[in-house]
């Protein structure tokens, strides 16, 4: 029971920081922040389930961040049908081409023995594929892009509900993993992570150059929202009386009509932002703690004494008639679609879908940070983590620019060296993490919370 | 004179440059493996230490640029490599020292030494951001080609000229004499030799009673020695941005792991292979080919593999496929 009190320790500081935040800056920060902690939490999780549980090394976590949030673009947009017309037939024609390569390709490998001549025979057909490929879709491509390129030239989506994106991206995740997985897990630790890196970064350079596919750098803006728009709930009557209602006290301090007025339209706009930002946090919280269950479940499960046995030693565990290879793959897949979910939200969450924004080091080594500050093997550390080092990569910059003003306000205002540390307080953060991470690493290797062996 | 034309087209536009970029890749690469042979770790922090040294030559050219000092027609950046050479090495020594050494004690696995190395590069990165600022800086100063297209044309009467930059005459010249030193110390000195028998073996090599402290010591500071120059040459050919030299460290590194980790040579090799590769796939061959073709099949589309912007993409499906089909590498990755 001990180690609970330590969970609940450390998750009541943390809500506590957040109500700070809202206290001293304003609830809007606060739940843009909270929502962002639920975001990572849900990346996280993913993260954990392989690095903690099966022990994969994936630094791929922003190639399928990218790729849930291109679902999102792919489901919820509506379809550009002058873009069909004109370019749909050539698209299609080359996702057909696409699969007759890797049957092809398939089919010498399993044919023909090992030799020079089949890597030779599948080597051209990749190569003559490609072209052919290109040949294909130049001009396809080309008419799409040239439909209103200001505003869409690009296929557009399905025009489905934006919530149908989440699972659509986690499958797509998961299926981009079962390819990378079938490919790259037999390698080494230190080369997997290497190899899901490069992987990663192919595939955000896929989607930010073909614009018709989600317009590329040129960014998707105005995406479909699970919740309502502020613009609505402003004019909407049920939404100012109930605005009205809790600030009535406030307003029956005002006396004039006009003012009065003023300061309720006022109070509407920044409600109206705070309840929007509460619908996606009830939406995000509901991710969170399904999966929080099931990823709970499953650890205290057989399946999850095979994994961590599978984890800890992998002879032994081959030597017990455990298929490590195909478990693996599986593991690797399933956390790899949570990592979708989670690009998948932070999209919708965002509004608009920005390819150019797809980094590493905001969306594979803070992820990793996270796990390993949080807790490896424990899902609720992992989940404490996302939290924890959300926060200080967001708030590092405000708290590093008041310690800054303390610590230099004896300096005169125009102090050269002053005003460089101030202009370069939003880089403290990456200080910030890299030391934390450190001090973790060298003190408390096992993270905030350690993982929690049952005995049975 | 058509054919001449077009051999000058596709040496000025794809073998000068991937010479130039192949030796800085080639110089991070040599940096990747050492640190991969003798302190058995994937090193992540490795762009942003080459960006490192290469913030203190850019410091230094300024203030030397203030002063009045210069090399004339060379780039003042050159004189002050070895200044920046020594407070690189300081640092790798200090995060060594506080970091690294640790790990190494308690012989921790390389997955650790990994994720370590990611919290050096996010200390790194901050430090980098906090002295210099992420903007993009030149600091070249000095002649700035050997040769120019229009002066190579009036000489030889072609229509196609071959400039030459003297960023990439530079590059080439001093990876070729820092190659050559460091593989003559690695393979004909005493120390050198004691540092390859640490990589092979780590205990035997205690045992011939080779100093373990004095191992790690040097390769430090050939690492940094390697990082500084090849970091100083990138930004002097191109130009000195932190946020790019994070990203340099994804073909370095993959040029280490086709050459063969823990192989410097191959990794040599690796630097230009990559090089090669990336610009010989994205480059247009339509000049090329309309020289060599008569006139009335010259070509319409621009005949491009890939587009430049999948440059890294290149690079990065070589490294796959490599790891696929040998993850030893093209020239076997014998550890040192």
């Amino acid at each position: 029971m001990r180690n609970y009190k330590n969970v609940i320790a450390a998750y009541s500081i943390m809500i506590f920081l957040i109500i700070l935040v809202g206290i001293f800056q304003s609830w809007s920060i606060a739940l843009t922040i909270l929502n962002y902690c639920l975001i990572s939490a849900v990346m996280t999780i993913g993260a954990n389930i392989q690095w903690g549980y099966a022990g994969l090394i994936n630094f791929g976590i922003m190639g399928y961040t990218a790729l849930g949030g291109l679902a999102v673009v792919l489901v919820s947009v509506e379809p550009v049908k002058k873009a069909w017309q004109v370019g749909g037939l050539n698209i299609l024609a080359c996702i057909w081409i696409i699969v007759a390569i890797i049957f092809v390709v398939k089919f010498i490998l399993n044919r023909f023995d090992k030799s020079k001549l089949r890597n030779y025979s599948v080597a051209s057909v990749i190569l003559g594929g490609i072209i052919l490929l290109r040949v294909t879709a130049a001009p396809g491509i080309e008419a799409i892009e040239s439909v209103d390129p200001a505003k869409t030239g690009f296929l557009g989506g399905m025009g489905l509900p934006v919530l149908f994106s989440w699972i659509f991206g986690a499958l797509l995740a998961g299926g981009l993993a079962f390819v990378i997985g079938k490919i790259a897990l037999g390698l080494r630790a230190d080369y997997l992570a290497i190899a899901t890196l490069l992987i990663a970064e192919i595939i955000v350079s896929i989607i930010k150059h073909e614009e018709w596919l989600a317009r590329g750098v040129k960014n998707v803006i105005g995406l479909k929202r699970p919740a309502p728009y502020e613009i609505d709930l402003q004019t909407s009557e049920w939404f100012i009386n109930l605005v009205t209602k809790f600030n009535s006290s406030k307003l029956n301090l005002i006396n004039s009509i006009s003012d009065k007025q003023e300061a309720l339209n006022q109070m509407v706009i920044d409600a109206s932002s705070v309840y929007v930002k509460l619908c996606f946090t009830g939406l995000f919280l509901t991710v969170v703690i399904i999966l929080l269950i099931v990823t709970q479940k499953a650890l205290y499960s057989p399946w999850g004494r095979k994994m961590r046995a599978i984890r800890d030693n992998e002879e032994a565990a081959s030597a017990m008639g455990k298929n490590i290879v195909k478990e693996h793959l599986l593991i690797f897949i399933l956390g790899s679609a949570i990592v979708g979910l989670a690009g998948a939200m932070m999209v919708t969450n965002d509004g608009l879908f920005t390819p150019g924004s797809y980094r590493p080091m905001r969306y594979t080594f803070v992820i990793w940070v996270m796990v390993i500050v949080g807790g490896t093997g424990n899902n609720f550390g992992a989940i404490l983590g996302g939290f924890v080092v959300w926060f200080l990569w967001v708030e590092a910059a405000p708290i590093a620019l008041f310690l800054i003003n303390l610590f230099t306000s004896h300096l005169p205002e125009t102090n050269a060296v002053r005003v460089h540390l101030i202009e370069s307080a939003p880089y403290f953060r990456f200080l910030v993490i890299g030391i934390g991470l450190l001090l973790i690493m060298r003190y408390r290797p096992q993270g905030i919370i350690p993982e929690k062996i049952i005995k049975q | 004179m058509d054919f001449l034309n077009a051999i000058i087209v596709l040496f000025n536009f794809t073998v000068i440059p991937a010479l130039a970029y192949g030796s800085q890749l080639a110089l991070g690469a040599i940096f990747v493996t050492l640190i991969y042979a003798v302190l058995r770790f994937a090193n992540f922090a490795t762009g942003d230490m080459m960006s490192f040294g290469t913030m203190f030559a850019v410091i230094l050219t300024y203030y030397f640029q203030s002063l009045g000092f210069g090399l004339g027609f060379l780039p003042t950046a050159l004189l002050t490599i070895p200044f920046a050479i020594l407070m690189m090495i300081l640092y790798m020594l200090i995060i060594d020292k506080f970091v690294f050494s640790y790990y190494r004690v308690k012989k921790s696995p390389p997955v650790q030494f990994a994720m370590v190395s990611v919290g050096v590069m996010f200390v790194t990165q901050a430090l980098i951001r906090i002295i210099i600022g992420p903007s993009d800086r030149r600091f070249l100063d000095g002649e700035k080609f050997i040769i120019k297209a229009t002066e190579f044309k009036e000489m030889t009467g072609l229509a196609e000229g071959i400039t030459l930059k003297s960023t990439q005459a530079i590059t080439i010249i001093v990876t070729l004499i820092v190659v050559s030193i460091m593989f003559w110390f690695l393979n004909r000195t005493k120390t050198g030799t004691s540092m390859r028998a640490y990589s092979d073996n780590e205990d035997l090599a205690l045992l011939s009673g080779i100093d373990p402290k004095r191992v790690v010591l040097i390769t430090w500071v050939i690492a940094g020695i390697l990082a500084t120059i090849g970091g100083v040459l990138y930004g002097l050919d191109k130009s000195y941005r932190p946020f790019v030299y994070f990203n340099n460290m994804l073909p370095i590194f993959a040029a280490a792991i086709v050459g063969g980790i823990g192989n410097p040579f191959g990794a040599f090799l690796g630097g230009y292979v990559i090089a090669f590769a990336e610009i010989f796939v994205t480059y247009a061959y339509k000049r090329f080919i309309s020289y060599l073709l008569p006139e009335h099949l010259e070509p319409d589309s621009l005949l491009q593999l890939l587009s430049t912007d999948y440059k890294f993409a290149v690079s990065f499906s070589i490294l796959v496929i490599v790891l696929l089909i040998r993850p030893s590498g093209i020239f076997k990755g014998k550890v040192i």
